[in-house]
């Protein structure tokens, strides 16, 4: 298996008097179709790294390569390409646009794609929010359905260009466990039938426990790498 | 296209700010409009009533003779430049009154009833008495009527500088709504003037009106070059009367100018509610610039807002703009008398307006469309 991701050296310093480190030297390498957590105590730089692995932040220092491409060299329209086709967000807020319904924000990424909408992009997502188990609210403004169902629209976003890496920060934290159970069995099935890379980023060990490798960040080092 | 999806539902979403915009939008729009029109229809009805109640081009002597008698044959050229609305000829003269130990010096004027009616509008300005066209009867104005304290069917006897006398007939009183002619001008047919005068089949003036008013001193220059006849001066009424046409020129100066600010406020009214949208919708934009909508396709949202906001709001202007000279109209005009000015909608202009108000939202929306693209996804996320 080729990596997918690959990050050489990366430190985040936020600019300051004397400047905040959040990350250092962190090095890593993430192989296509793995599913991976990163775990570590709130403000350990977890967030931060999941950030720039997504090139919505960009390292201070060091590089980051997707899919082989070095992004640093990349322009803005390119990152943004990057973004919609190669990667899938999942984020701690579900960041759902309030003007649309659900199945209107899950189709979004598409539309960034291509204006045209195929049928079986339409029967995807509806095979997504039968799968989640939110498929009476598919029609309900974003605003109109419980934190959860947010969640787990954020969740049908991230998948519905079936991207080669889902970037997750911390999608289980508004969801009960019996749901939380659910989501990860929904992303262990997207793994395994579509080679999805995942690397979910979770305070909980116990979920962390389910992926097959996990890499502990704390004071912006990574302390913890182990592979199952 | 997502673009426009995405910024008709923002628009939606916002529906009584978007609603007050577009009112805003509307307001401004309907001033310029309201302005624009009652200028050009308040110039258009003062033209009517001065110029356009009298010829606009002249044709006359300049040799001693102030007569000419090859008078059909200067008509015919002359309608041959096929730009002339109407003409008539004309034999005037000056002559004095006596009367009630009063000496009033008149001009005399002879034509053709028809084309006085047409040119003048002789026929609607006679409140007493009428016009019956026979030889010696003469119309008299109401000053003059009011001077010499005529009444109808009294006689009025005038002089010649050399002396020849003339008995004429008061058949009625006109007002051409211009004292100064009220005052001097005693109408009469063409063969009363010419016989009094003894011009016999000869005319002092040809007059002619045309449909292009503002045009009349270059149709007068062709008239003078078909013709060409050093004897005969071919005037027009923009060289007559230069302090009439450069306030003309000046109301619509300031017209302009008052318009051009207002065009000015709706720009810069919707740059501002479109800035305060950028700031309100970035979470939106930066959950949308992180699933990777370019940097393009993001401004056109807002270029589309203002396109959307423009559009709509000057439709508004416009109806509105149009209800308020009609109110207008209707509020100023006093029973019983002609309404203080003649509406002319102008097509040409209110498309031109609506077009300009829509570039208007959209050279607005390019500040913020511009803002909107330094907006970084990761500070909206970082927020959470």
């Amino acid at each position: 298996m080729t990596d997918i991701i690959e990050l050489n050296q990366v430190d985040k310093i936020y600019p300051g008097v004397g400047g905040t480190q959040v990350l250092s030297g962190i090095a890593l390498k993430f192989r296509a179709g793995s599913f991976n957590s990163i775990v570590g105590q709130s403000g350990s730089g977890k967030t931060t790294l999941l950030n720039i692995i997504g090139t919505l932040d960009q390292p201070s220092h060091g590089e980051v390569l997707i899919d082989g491409k070095r992004t640093n060299l990349m322009s803005r329209d390119q990152l943004a390409e990057l973004r919609n086709q190669t990667i899938g967000f999942i984020f701690q807020f579900h960041f759902l646009l309030p003007e649309f319904t659900a199945l209107e924000n899950v189709l979004m990424p598409y539309r960034i794609k291509q204006n045209h909408l195929p049928k079986e992009i339409l029967k995807r997502a509806n095979d997504l929010f039968e799968m989640v188990g939110i498929a009476q609210v598919k029609n309900n403004l974003a605003t109109r359905m419980s934190g959860g169902q947010q969640q787990r629209t954020a969740i049908i976003r991230a998948l519905i260009n079936n991207p080669k890496i889902v970037l997750a920060d911390e999608p289980s934290g508004n969801l009960d466990t019996l749901n939380t159970e659910g989501i990860y069995k929904t992303f262990r099935d997207v793994n395994r039938e579509f080679g999805t890379t995942f690397i979910i980023v979770t305070h909980d060990r116990r979920i962390a426990e389910q992926t097959d490798r996990i890499v502990e960040i704390q004071d912006g080092k990574i302390k913890l790498d182990i592979q199952r | 296209m997502l673009s426009l999806r995405i910024a008709i539902r923002f628009l939606r979403s916002g529906h009584g700010q978007t609603v007050l915009v577009i009112l805003g939008i509307g307001v401004a729009v309907s001033a310029q409009i309201f302005i624009g029109l009652l200028i050009s229809s308040l110039q258009l009805t003062l033209i009517d009533r001065t110029i356009g109640r009298s010829p606009q081009i002249t044709i006359t002597s300049n040799t001693s003779n102030v007569y000419f008698k090859e008078w059909p044959s200067i008509a015919i050229r002359t309608q041959t430049t096929g730009l002339i609305k109407d003409l008539g000829v004309c034999a005037s003269g000056n002559a004095i009154i006596e009367h009630n130990n009063k000496t009033i010096p008149i001009l005399f004027r002879g034509m053709d009833a028809n084309a006085f009616n047409r040119i003048y509008k002789v026929g609607p300005a006679i409140y007493q008495g009428q016009w019956t066209t026979s030889a010696n009867e003469v119309l008299v104005g109401r000053e003059l009527k009011d001077d010499l304290d005529y009444r109808l069917g009294d006689n009025l006897v005038m002089q010649t500088a050399d002396g020849k006398t003339g008995t004429y007939k008061i058949v009625g009183f006109y007002d051409l709504g211009t004292a100064s002619l009220n005052k001097t001008w005693v109408i009469s047919s063409l063969a009363t003037t010419q016989e009094f005068f003894g011009y016999g089949k000869g005319v002092t003036s040809l007059e002619i009106t045309v449909d292009q008013l503002f045009q009349a001193d270059v149709i007068a220059a062709q008239i003078k070059n078909v013709l060409n006849n050093n004897n005969l001066t071919v005037d027009n009424w923009k060289a007559q009367n230069q302090e009439l046409l450069s306030g003309l020129q000046g109301q619509s100066t300031s017209s302009l100018m008052i318009q051009i600010f207002i065009i000015v406020s709706v720009v810069i009214a919707i740059a501002s509610i479109l800035a305060i949208t950028v700031f309100q919708k970035s979470r939106q934009l930066g959950i949308l610039k992180a699933m990777g909508i370019k940097d393009r396709a993001a401004s056109l949202i807002f270029i589309f807002e203002g396109l959307i906001l423009g559009f709509l709001g000057s439709i508004m202007g416009v109806f509105l703009g149009i209800l308020l000279l009609y109110g207008f109209s209707y509020g100023t005009t006093r029973p019983g008398q002609p309404a203080l000015i003649n509406i002319t909608i102008d097509y040409k202009f209110i498309a031109l307006s609506w077009g300009i108000s829509i570039l208007a939202g959209v050279l607005a929306a390019l500040i913020p469309a511009r803002r909107s693209l330094r907006l970084n996804p990761i500070d909206v996320i970082r927020e959470g």
